[in-house]
């Protein structure tokens, strides 16, 4: 019995303890993302932005955050080095659960966010652009694609395309290309990035008059063997197969489908990008796979050159989507900031997110993803898609 | 594709299933608790395999033997400091220690190795044979083979040592064990360390079929392992053996012939039933209760 | 005074739990009315209630009973679709969000129960460990059911579908339940009062039935079921009594948490959900009613508290676990605080109640 009471005392303390923690030493310093540039040694007239980020950072999601996470450092030293604006970035892990992204985006208030850099992933986004919007904090998110982040929200924008867009953009262009006769389609049924897309694929499929001969699923729990879902595609003649999903389980498609001597058309959405610098990855196997990407860590420009060299110096490994995604936020509220005058000195966050907007409906943006990018008011990016093809484990555009 | 084709396919998951098994239904049977950390064990012999092997080119049988050596020196570890003073507590609280453990794991995995997924390299060929018609993937055939042969080498183990009749007997009856001068701190943590070199043997060859690799790997299958475990009877080596083979064609029977959709609430179903008609599981010892 | 003391221990206790719970309650209502608590406090007011009757109603389950459940999120699941998607469609029909809420959290109990009773009859022939691994494959199979889920509103009528949308919906209609997506823009209408209620409720259920005829019954088929069968005890309607108002329990949770975030998903309640609860019953002592209020609070803040160690964040956590259980079952500090509390209870000479093992 009193081994209970002391243990419940035990526990009372503890609680109290991290009741402390949370409420009262919230204030403690947050070090700025970039270590060299101490803000005693600025002048006091340099505006001073906090920036907020959630995203899943550990957990089996963790690849998508960390990735946005390494992207928007690189992006906030190179900022902060211009000597402009300064960036005070924060980013809090809420292991793609809604819930802890709701006590992430908490979290983020109480350390005086003054806009957001939105949550990474669609079903944790959903929850957060929610409250931004409630309490107005201007929100740009990286990558959760789903249009419910988005939807009736005037503050919440996004950096990558919505998955309607993927959807029947894949469906158009498979259709104007002649790419395929009889499709297969292979999703995450308990995913809400992969559904998305899949339904909106299946609809302008209908439109265009596609056939789909085969539709596939599998779910976090039987995300290993996909041995029956591809024979399935292979014995309904499938001569394309449409992989809504991110590289990880497609890799292992990749596989499997190459072990089975299956060899149709693959053609993948954004979620792909990245399949290539798996470590240890046989890039032949994705010989021929159509991808649907705003972005190529091959692309020759200088801007990408500079990021994917300092993204390896400093990580050790060659970035993908996301991590692009995130470097393009940083710039694109960088740009909107320094247009709009925005000083948090001078403005709350309110007053922040109304000159943010205002900007960002009518700016033009040149970044890794896409160039001259724009944001309509409904919070969706307008840049092209571009299709590119996997040769000699490279991309090709088509 | 034919009937034989899926039961085929449904083998070779199955194998990976029944080779997790085995260590769970071991470590159950002898220590009488469920160890929640065998997946992240995996998942840790995996990794050290991957490095051996893929990144600095050792010879892949040295590469296994090394997984070996580390999973089994973390077992004995991870035995030393979290479940050796529980052994007087009460088993849930043995389950609940278990289970920060494998977040332990998988935590410490995340920093070392980053989330970044690594591709297994298969220490075999990634190629099929032609029996009958049938295509059989190398790494199923071997998956099997090995199966077979630790299941036989355990058995003969648990039946034919001195110390394989120890651990018989701290299963049966800790106490009575102890009083016939048994040592039962040893026995149990001679019982870890052998499980955690089979998780070694599991890793390499669940990443050599399924190769993809990040922290939470093992998470997935080692549930689905115990699952199998319990399907079998848990603490019965044969049964681990079946249980996983039937999951594994259940499993994919169900996504050809079923839906891919509810694929695991199939799964769960059929398990309920076997467990409702035999509720020791298949090849489990029924209890009879002592009045 | 000597009302109190003329008690026996448990009834001492339960009143002490009450109390405990009514003064924590004031003083964060207040606080929060003073404006004196953080976002990120305030945030985690309601899932702490909610997760404090989850720990509730699995200590029913696992403390008082004696039947470990590994699918008790299957059950919030279930009250979390049925009685958010109610909240829902009741939007336009009952403005007081309040009752509206209520309303929401009486169905998602309710049907809760009805899928637990369902549950119940073939788990409940089971005993330890298989009853253990098949409360985990219902878990997973409600898991995937729900997320095959597509539900929705149109003209008053309610139009189910499974697997695919097949709903046909009008223009005016509006979906509620969309599959894997599932349940989005809902209005957060829990409130941390609605909370505290929800535990009060749970706490007089549980210790009324504790207290009662049957709860004695539920023990002794705990303690010794041969033993209570002989003596005439009908030991499977006892269980499947505690075993329903147990789901319904967690039902009327995950009513509350369904109605606390703007959208729901089916995969929000899998084995790992079943797993953290059953750690803050086992942390909190099981048949421990308060050790499970405080074990549900302290690991609900403690993964927030540990933000500043931002990498570290969740090794922290596993290490705090795996300390907190090898210090709480530490022979050595047991035997010390076994002497303590016999010197204290030779002058004392009450009874330890029956609850506390």
């Amino acid at each position: 019995m009193n081994m209970k009471k002391f243990f419940a005392i035990f526990l009372a303390a503890m609680m109290i303890f991290s009741l402390a923690a949370c409420s009262g030493g919230s204030t403690e310093p947050v070090a700025p993302a970039d270590g060299d540039t101490p803000e005693g040694e600025l002048p006091e007239s340099t505006v001073q932005i906090h920036i907020g980020a959630t995203g899943p950072l550990t957990g089996g999601a963790a690849i998508y955050g960390q990735a946005v996470k390494n992207g928007a450092e690189i992006a906030v030293e190179e900022v902060n080095a211009m000597g402009g604006i300064q960036f005070i970035f924060q980013m809090e892990d809420d292991t793609h659960d809604p819930e802890k992204a709701e006590n992430a985006y908490n979290a983020l208030v109480d350390w005086g966010m003054d806009m957001m850099m939105g949550t990474v992933t669609s079903a944790p986004a959903e929850v957060t652009a929610a409250d931004a919007y409630a309490d107005r904090y201007f929100f740009l998110t990286p990558s959760a694609s789903s249009t419910n982040v988005i939807d009736g929200k005037d503050n919440i924008f996004q950096m990558c395309f919505t998955d309607p867009n993927q959807g029947s953009g894949s469906a158009t262009y498979i259709s104007e290309n002649n790419m395929g006769e009889k499709i297969a389609i292979i999703w995450k049924n308990d995913d809400s990035y992969s559904t998305g897309i899949r339904n909106t694929f299946v609809e302008k499929a209908g439109e265009l008059g596609l056939e789909i001969v085969a539709e596939q699923t599998f779910t976090e729990a039987t995300k290993t063997d996909f041995s029956v879902q591809i024979s399935k595609c292979q014995e309904a003649g499938a001569d394309l197969v449409f992989l809504p999903m991110y590289y990880e389980p497609a890799s292992l498609i990749l596989n499997q489908a190459n072990a089975a001597g299956y060899a149709p058309t693959w053609f993948g959405v954004d979620g792909m990008d990245g399949i290539l610098t798996m470590e240890g990855f046989d890039t032949s196997l994705a010989e021929g796979v159509v991808v649907l990407t705003p972005y190529s860590a091959d692309d020759e420009s200088a801007l990408n050159q500079n990021f994917v060299k300092k993204y390896q110096e400093k990580f050790g490994e060659i970035p993908n989507q996301f991590a692009a995604d995130g470097y393009d936020c940083i710039y694109a509220m960088y740009k909107a900031a320094t247009e709009a005058g925005i000083d948090p000195a001078s403005m709350d966050h309110e007053a922040i997110c109304d000159a943010m907007v205002a900007q960002f409906t009518s700016m033009t943006f040149d970044g890794l993803t896409g160039a001259s990018m724009t944001w309509g008011s409904d919070g969706t990016v307008s840049k092209l898609p571009n299709a590119v093809v996997i040769e000699n484990g490279a991309y090709v555009g088509m | 594709m034919s009937f034989l084709n899926y039961l085929v396919s449904g083998l070779s998951l199955g194998s990976v299933y029944a080779i997790i098994a085995l260590g769970y239904t071991m470590v159950y049977g002898i220590a009488k608790m469920l160890n929640f950390a065998h997946g992240d064990v995996i998942m840790v012999g995996a990794y050290v395999c991957f490095f051996a092997f893929t990144r600095y080119g050792l010879n892949p049988f040295i590469s296994v033997i090394l997984a070996m050596l580390v999973c089994t020196c973390l077992g004995i570890v991870i035995e030393k400091l979290a479940y050796k003073p529980l052994r007087a507590a009460p088993s849930l609280a043995v389950l609940i220690t278990a289970i920060g453990v494998s977040y332990l794991l998988q935590n410490l995995a995340l920093l070392f190795w980053s989330s970044n997924p690594k591709v297994f390299n298969s220490i075999i060929p990634n190629e099929s044979v032609e029996i009958g018609g049938l295509t059989v993937s190398y790494i199923t055939i071997l998956t099997i083979v090995v199966c077979v042969v630790i299941m036989i080498l355990l058995t003969t183990f648990i039946n034919r040592t001195k110390l394989g009749k120890a651990m018989r007997a701290v299963s049966e009856d800790k106490g009575a064990a102890q009083l016939m001068g048994i040592d039962v701190n040893t026995t149990i943590s001679v019982t870890f360390a052998i499980g955690s070199g089979l998780a070694a043997i599991a890793g390499v060859l669940l990443c050599s079929a399924y190769p993809n690799l990040t922290p939470t790997t093992g998470s997935m299958p080692g549930i689905k392992a115990f699952t199998a475990a319990v399907f079998g009877g848990i603490g019965s080596i044969p049964g681990a053996f079946l249980g996983g083979l039937l999951l594994g064609v259940i499993e994919n029977l169900a996504k050809a012939y079923i839906s891919t959709q509810i694929s695991d609430a199939i799964v769960f179903g059929v398990l309920i039933i076997v467990l409702l008609v035999k509720p020791a599981g298949l090849l489990g010892k029924p209890t009879r209760e002592k009045v | 005074m000597n009302k109190l003391k003329g008690m026996n221990r448990t009834t001492r206790k339960n009143y002490l739990t009450y109390a405990l719970v009514i003064a924590a309650y004031v003083i964060l209502e207040a606080m929060m009315r003073g404006g004196g608590l953080k976002a990120a406090t305030k945030g985690m007011l309601v899932p702490i209630c909610a997760y404090i009757v989850m720990a509730l109603s699995l200590n029913l389950t696992v403390g008082v009973m004696g039947e470990l459940s590994l699918g008790h999120a299957g059950f919030m699941s279930v009250g979390a679709f049925t009685g958010t998607a109610a909240t829902m469609c009741l939007q336009a029909a009952i403005p007081s969000t309040g009752l509206r809420l209520c309303i929401g959290i009486v169905i998602g109990a309710v049907a809760a129960a009805i899928i637990g009773f369902l549950i119940g009859i073939p788990v409940l022939r089971l005993r330890g460990d298989y009853l253990a691994i098949v409360t985990l494959a219902f878990g997973e199979i409600i898991k995937s059911l729900v997320g095959n889920v597509y539900m929705g509103v149109d003209h008053g009528q309610l139009r189910f579908s499974m697997f695919t949308n097949e709903l046909n919906l009008s223009p005016e209609g509006k979906i509620i339940i969309e599959g894997a997506m599932g349940i989005r823009s809902i209005p957060k209408i829990a409130t941390f009062t609605a909370g505290f209620i929800l535990i009060m409720i749970s706490l007089v259920v549980i210790f009324h039935m504790v207290g009662s005829r049957s709860g004695r019954a539920i023990m002794a088929i705990r303690d010794n079921y041969i033993a209570a069968e002989s003596i005439g005890i009908p030991a499977f309607k006892y269980k499947i009594t505690a075993f329903t108002i147990s789901a319904a329990m967690a039902g009327a949770a995950g009513a509350l948490f369904g109605n606390n975030y703007s959208s729901l998903i089916a995969n929000k309640f899998n084995i790992d959900t079943s797993i953290l609860i059953l750690v803050f019953v086992v942390l909190g002592g099981q048949g421990n009613m308060l050790g499970s209020i405080i074990a549900a609070a302290a690991l609900t803040i403690l993964p927030e508290a540990l933000r500043g160690f931002a990498d570290y964040r969740m090794l922290m956590y596993a290490v705090i676990l795996i300390a907190v259980m090898l210090v709480s079952n530490n022979a050595k500090i047991k035997d010390v605080l076994k002497n303590a509390a016999e010197k204290r209870t030779e002058k004392k000479l009450a009874k330890g109640g029956a609850a506390d093992e």
